[in-house]
């Protein structure tokens, strides 16, 4: 029970700081769930990271759900679920109710404008510590590169790139 | 806007439709919604809808659940918003766990530990992408640049809490872009 309170209160916190969207939840989750809590490895975090691109739903609920049963089975990742959209869906729905006086206060412009760049710097300490893990030697710098040219130069589909990747992983891994 | 006793019911319908094939998360959820929601169930304008997304935007959370509720409240009010809300976790979560389930147990099968060797060096790649297209979509410039650079730093040689680096950037945000405003 108290596992899943704790459970339920970090991924709360994980939802209500989540600006910016998508990636910018990683560094939050890599603090709050492997440094804090040391629920997952940083390399089941980036398997996960890998799961959410190729499946639908925001990487938040996804990792959430899959931290959650991790923990605590199927009534963690209910209960870690409901956490991380709970600030979320509530300020939303206040915003809504107010939403004319919402719409004119020029004070929320301006702390976004300092929030967006901090998000920039929160996704890049993500890409480093993700790298770190991830790249273990020179073939896995390889594969770096090479998925960095797909998406960048040759604007494959991310799905497409993970699965290259994937069989790249079996090649040069496996049989080499 | 015809308020049906089942209106709850065919919101939760139609997020849950748009939550089932919007692959890769956030943006990737947006023309979705548009074609669903402005397009086949005119339940709101052209307007509207880029409206909502500009404010939904600037809030905490996912932009498709965050965009779902407050659509969801404008079309049938606070049960419209849970019913949005909801059915948009709903499927990611349900697949989520199909996935946990199974993929704990294929984990230690040496073929998907190679994979997934092969995968992770992809993933960093990915968001070194995103990164870049973020800041060019940001515009580069002095103030930008510093503030970033700082919390990667507060973050990477510091080890701060990346809810401090934002509570810290958002107060100076409202400080610093005041003065500007009124300057």
């Amino acid at each position: 029970m108290i596992a899943l309170i704790k459970l339920f209160l970090t991924f709360l916190k994980v939802g209500a700081f989540s600006f910016g969207g998508g990636y910018a939840v990683l560094s939050l989750i890599q603090k709050e769930v492997i440094e804090g809590n040391g629920w997952i490895s940083a390399k089941d975090f980036i398997d996960i990271v890998a799961i959410a691109e190729m499946t639908p739903g925001p990487i938040a609920v996804n990792s959430s759900t899959y931290v959650g049963y991790k923990v605590g089975s199927l009534a963690g990742s209910a209960v870690a679920t409901f956490g991380v959209v709970l600030a979320p869906i509530t300020i939303s729905l206040l915003v809504s109710v107010y939403y004319n006086k919402f719409k004119h206060l020029e004070q929320v412009t301006w702390i976004i404008r300092g929030i967006r760049p901090a998000v920039l710097g929160l996704i890049a300490a993500a890409c480093i510590k993700i790298g770190k893990a991830s790249i273990a030697d020179i073939r896995g710098a390889l594969i770096a590169l090479l998925a960095f040219a797909g998406v960048y130069k040759l604007k494959l589909n991310p799905i497409i790139v993970i699965l290259i990747s994937g069989a790249l992983g079996v090649i040069l891994y496996g049989i080499m | 806007m015809g308020e049906g006793d089942n209106m709850p019911l065919d919101i939760f319908i139609t997020f849950f439709k748009i939550g089932s094939f919007t692959i890769g998360g956030g943006y990737a959820m947006l023309p979705v919604i548009q074609k669903e929601i402005v397009e086949s169930k005119k339940w709101l304008s052209d307007k509207e809808f880029l409206d909502s997304i500009a404010v939904t935007n600037s809030l905490p959370g996912p932009l498709a659940i965050n965009c779902a509720t407050f659509v969801g409240y404008r079309i049938a009010g606070f049960a419209g918003a849970i019913s949005a809300a909801f059915g948009a976790v709903l499927p990611s979560f349900i697949i989520i766990l199909a996935i946990a389930l199974f993929f704990t147990s294929i984990q230690e099968n040496p073929v998907v530990k190679y994979i997934f060797e092969g995968i992770r060096p992809a993933v960093t790649a990915l968001i070194a992408y995103a990164l870049i297209k973020l800041i060019r979509s940001m515009g580069v410039n002095i103030v930008n640049m510093s503030i970033s650079l700082a919390v990667l730093l507060l973050i990477l040689l510091l080890n701060f809490h990346p809810a401090v680096t934002i509570v810290i950037c958002g107060s100076l945000g409202f400080f610093f872009f005041r003065k500007e405003e009124k300057a």
